[in-house]
C-alpha cells in the first residue's frame, strides 16, 4: 500500500512522468491495435474467432528477423512479412479455416487453437526457443531533460503501423474487394445473392488478416522481442481490444488500443508492472459489465 | 517392400546386440535414464544439457570407462522428450523406471521439470543427479535421492550485493547507504533470486527502493525503469529469463539509465552482446560457470580445456561460447562415475550413499552436497561485459578481470 501511495505521489512530484507514461502507452497501443484490427476483420466478416492471431504476429516477426539476419535491411521486413504471411494465411485458410467457417463457434475455436499450437511448435523447431529481436541502429530522441525518451525505431514502428492502418481503411472504403468484404460482413447470404463470391471474400479476408499480423510482428521484433511461445500475449490483447471496441469499428479499435496502452502503463506505474495486464483485463470486464447493463435496459424497453 | 526392410532391421539389430559386448573394449553397459526437453520452450537448453551428458559419457569411455570392482562399464543414457511439460516429465520418469528398468537418473532441464520428476524418483528410491534445476524449493522437501551439482538460485545475484557493498566502502560510503532496485519475473526461479538479494541486502541494511515483479509475458519494462530514473538506486537487479534480459538491456540503453551497477541473469541465452552491442557494456551477468575459471580435474582437464574439447566434439558450438548448462551436465555424469567407483557396486543404495559423500574438484567447480542434496562447495560467478567480452570479475579469488565501476552507459 505504501508503495502504491509512493508511486502515485511520484506522479505529482514529477509531472513530466505523466507525459512519459502517455507517450509509452500510445506507442504500445498503436502496435497492439494493428493485430486487433485484423482480428476484428475476421471476426466480423467470417464470425471466426481466431485464437492463432498472436501466432501469426510472432510468425511475421520471425520472417522479418530471419531475413534481417540474412542481410536484408530490417525495415524492408515489414512489407516482406506482409507478403509472406499473406501466403501463409491463405494456406491456413484453405487447409483449416474454410472447413470450419460454417460450423458452430466451438469448432472454429478448437481449430484455431490447434493452429496456434502447431504454429508455435513449428516456429520453435525452425528457429529454436531463444528470444530474438532486431536492434536498429537509430538514435533515441530525448525530451524534457531526458525524461521522455522516444526511440526512433519505435517511432518508425508506430508510423508504419499508422500507414498500414490507413491503407487498410482506404482499401475497405474504396476498392471493389473492400466493398465486397463489407457487404459480406453485413449479410453473407444477401451478398451471395447479389453475385459476390463470398468464398473468395473469406479467403481474401483471412489472408489480409494474416498479412496485417505479419507486418505487426515485423514491427514488434524491432521494438520488443519475440519467442515462439509468446503468441498468446498478442492474442489476449487483441481479444481485449476488439471486445472493448466492438466489431467493424476501426476508429473504435484504434482508440481502444491506444486507451488500453495508456491504462496499462499507468497501472504498471501505480500498482507495479506485474499488474500491467491485469489492468487491461479489468478494463475488459468493466466494458462487458457496462455493455450488459446497457443491453438489459434495451431489452426491458422492448417488453 | 516394407517387410523385408524391417526384417533386415531386425537382423541388423540382433547382430549388433551380439557384437556389442565384445567390441566396446570389453566394457559392459550401465544404463542411465533422462527425460529432457528436446522440444517445447526449453528445447534450446535441454539440448545443451543432453550434449553435455553425451560429451562426458564419451570422455569417460575414452578414458577406459567406469571401473566398478574388477569390471568396467560404459554409460548409456535412454532419453525421452518431455516436451518441456511437467506432467509429461513425471510420466516419462515412471516409464523409465518401470518399463526400461532404469536404476539411476540424470536430471531434466529447468527447476520446474526437476520438481515434477523428483517425487517419482524419490518414490522408487532411484538416485538422480541433476544439473539444471536450481530452485531452492527443490532442496527443502527432504528428498534423499536428489542431488544437484549447480549453485541454487538464491545465490545467482546475491554476489552483486556484496560487490556493491565493497564498492560503496571503497568510495568512502557505508554499505547501508546503498539503494537497491529489484525487478524479477514472477516465477519460482526468479523469486528465489529476489529472496537471495533481499536477504543479503538486509544483512548490509541496504534500502530497497524498487521491488517489483515482472509479468511472465513481459514485453516492456519502461514503467520500472522510469521509477529507477526517479529514485536513482546504486544497484539494479533484473531477472526474467532471456526475454527479461533482452528487454532490460534494450530499454536500459533507450532510457539512458545511469545506475552505477546493473546485474542481470540470462545474458548468454539472450545473446545481449550480439543483439545489442555496446548497449550491454559494463552490465554484470551471473553464471554458474565460465571457461576462464581456474578450476580443473583429471578427466576433463581445465575449464578452458573442456571448452576446447567440447567444441571439437560438437562443431555446432564452434562459433559461440559453450553454455554453462552443458558444463554442469557433464559434471553430473562425472559425479555418477566418481560415486560408482567409490561405491564399488551397482547397488543403488550403495551408490546413493556414495553420491551423498561426494567431495570432488571438477573443471566445473568443487562439488560437495549438503544433507538436502544441493551443492554447497561452488560459488556463483559474476561476469561483466567489457567491450563485448564476458570477463569474470567475482568471486575475486578466481576472477580474471577487475570490475568497471561505476558503469559508463553508452
Amino acid at each position: 500500500m505504501d508503495q502504491i501511495l509512493g508511486n502515485i505521489s511520484l506522479l505529482f512530484q514529477f509531472p513530466v512522468v505523466n507525459l512519459k507514461i502517455v507517450v509509452d502507452g500510445l506507442m504500445i497501443g498503436a502496435i497492439f491495435a494493428l493485430s486487433a484490427y485484423g482480428l476484428a476483420l475476421v471476426w466480423g466478416v467470417m464470425n471466426v474467432k481466431n485464437l492463432a492471431q498472436g501466432d501469426f504476429v510472432i510468425a511475421g516477426g520471425y520472417v522479418a528477423w530471419w531475413l534481417a539476419k540474412k542481410g536484408m535491411p530490417p525495415l524492408l521486413g515489414v512489407p516482406v512479412a506482409f507478403v509472406v504471411m499473406w501466403g501463409l494465411g491463405w494456406i491456413a485458410y484453405k487447409l483449416v479455416i474454410a472447413r470450419v467457417i460454417e460450423r458452430d463457434l466451438f469448432t472454429s475455436l478448437l481449430a484455431t487453437f490447434g493452429l496456434a499450437i502447431i504454429m508455435a511448435q513449428m516456429l520453435n523447431l525452425l528457429f529454436g526457443s531463444d528470444t530474438q529481436s532486431i536492434q536498429l541502429q537509430y538514435d533515441t530522441l530525448y525530451l524534457f531533460d531526458g525524461f521522455v525518451d522516444i526511440p526512433i525505431a519505435k517511432l518508425l514502428g508506430v508510423l508504419m503501423a499508422a500507414a498500414l492502418a490507413a491503407g487498410v481503411v482506404l482499401f475497405m472504403k474504396n476498392s471493389r474487394m473492400g466493398q465486397a468484404i463489407r457487404a459480406t460482413a453485413q449479410d453473407a447470404r444477401a451478398a451471395r445473392v447479389l453475385g459476390i463470391d463470398t468464398e473468395k471474400v473469406y479467403s481474401f479476408t483471412f489472408s489480409l488478416n494474416a498479412a496485417i499480423c505479419g507486418a505487426a510482428g515485423a514491427i514488434i521484433v524491432m521494438v520488443w522481442v519475440i519467442q515462439p511461445f509468446y503468441g498468446i500475449t498478442h492474442s489476449v490483447r487483441s481479444f481485449v481490444i476488439v471486445t472493448a471496441a466492438g466489431l467493424g469499428n476501426l476508429p473504435g479499435v484504434i482508440a481502444a488500443g491506444l486507451g488500453i496502452g495508456i491504462a496499462e502503463q499507468y497501472g504498471a506505474h501505480i500498482f507495479g508492472i506485474g499488474y500491467q495486464q491485469a489492468i487491461a483485463v479489468l478494463l475488459l470486464l468493466l466494458v462487458l459489465v457496462f455493455r450488459l447493463i446497457q443491453q438489459r435496459r434495451m431489452r426491458q424497453s422492448l417488453k | 517392400m516394407k517387410k523385408p526392410l524391417s526384417l533386415l532391421g531386425c537382423a541388423l539389430g540382433a547382430s549388433l546386440l551380439v557384437a556389442n559386448p565384445a567390441s566396446a573394449m570389453d566394457c559392459e553397459t550401465l544404463t542411465l535414464g533422462s527425460a529432457i526437453s528436446l522440444t517445447g520452450k526449453y528445447a534450446t537448453n535441454g539440448i545443451h544439457a543432453k550434449n553435455g551428458y553425451e560429451f562426458a559419457i564419451q570422455k569417460i569411455k575414452d578414458a577406459g570407462g567406469v571401473k566398478i570392482g574388477d569390471k568396467c562399464y560404459n554409460f548409456n543414457v535412454i532419453y525421452y522428450d518431455d516436451e518441456s511439460k511437467g506432467d509429461r516429465g513425471a510420466t516419462l520418469a515412471e516409464r523409465l523406471i518401470n518399463q526400461d528398468k532404469v536404476q539411476y537418473m540424470l536430471g531434466p532441464y529447468s527447476s520446474g521439470l526437476t520438481k515434477a520428476i523428483a517425487p517419482v524418483t524419490e518414490k522408487y528410491q532411484i538416485p538422480m543427479v541433476e544439473a539444471e534445476g536450481a530452485s531452492r524449493s527443490l532442496f527443502n522437501q527432504g528428498y534423499k535421492y536428489l542431488f544437484a551439482v549447480l549453485s541454487t538460485s538464491e545465490q545467482y545475484l546475491a554476489s552483486a550485493v556484496t560487490l556493491a557493498a565493497e564498492k560503496a566502502e571503497e568510495s568512502g560510503k557505508t554499505p547501508s547507504s546503498v539503494k537497491v532496485a529489484v525487478a524479477v519475473e514472477n516465477d519460482p526461479f526468479s523469486l528465489d533470486i529476489r529472496a537471495g538479494v533481499l536477504e543479503d541486502a538486509g544483512r548490509y541494511d541496504m534500502q530497497i527502493v524498487v521491488d517489483e515483479q515482472l509479468p511472465r509475458d513481459l514485453s516492456d519494462m519502461s514503467a520500472i525503469l522510469t521509477k529507477v530514473k526517479l529514485l536513482k538506486p546504486d544497484l539494479l537487479i533484473v531477472s526474467g529469463h532471456s526475454k527479461g534480459a533482452a528487454t532490460a538491456v534494450r530499454q536500459i540503453s533507450e532510457q539512458k539509465i545511469s545506475t552505477p551497477m546493473i546485474a542481470i541473469t540470462h545474458c548468454e541465452a539472450a545473446d545481449v552482446v550480439g543483439n545489442f552491442g555496446e548497449s550491454a557494456n559494463d552490465i554484470l551477468c551471473s553464471t554458474q560457470w565460465a571457461e576462464t575459471l581456474s578450476y580443473e580435474d583429471p578427466l576433463f582437464g581445465t575449464a578452458a580445456n573442456y571448452e576446447m574439447e567440447f567444441k571439437g566434439a560438437f562443431t555446432e558450438y564452434a562459433e559461440k561460447t559453450v553454455p554453462y548448462q552443458t558444463a554442469q551436465a557433464s559434471a553430473a555424469v562425472y559425479v555418477f562415475k566418481d560415486a560408482f567407483e567409490r561405491a564399488g557396486s551397482l547397488d543403488k543404495e550403495a551408490v546413493r550413499d556414495a553420491i551423498a559423500e561426494t567431495d570432488l574438484m571438477t573443471f566445473y567447480g568443487a562439488i560437495r552436497f549438503s544433507e538436502f542434496g544441493n551443492n554447497i562447495a561452488k560459488p556463483m560467478v559474476l561476469r561483466q561485459i567489457q567491450d563485448g567480452k564476458y570477463n569474470v570479475v567475482a568471486p575475486s579469488k578466481f576472477a580474471s578481470h577487475k570490475v568497471n565501476w561505476p558503469r559508463t552507459p553508452k
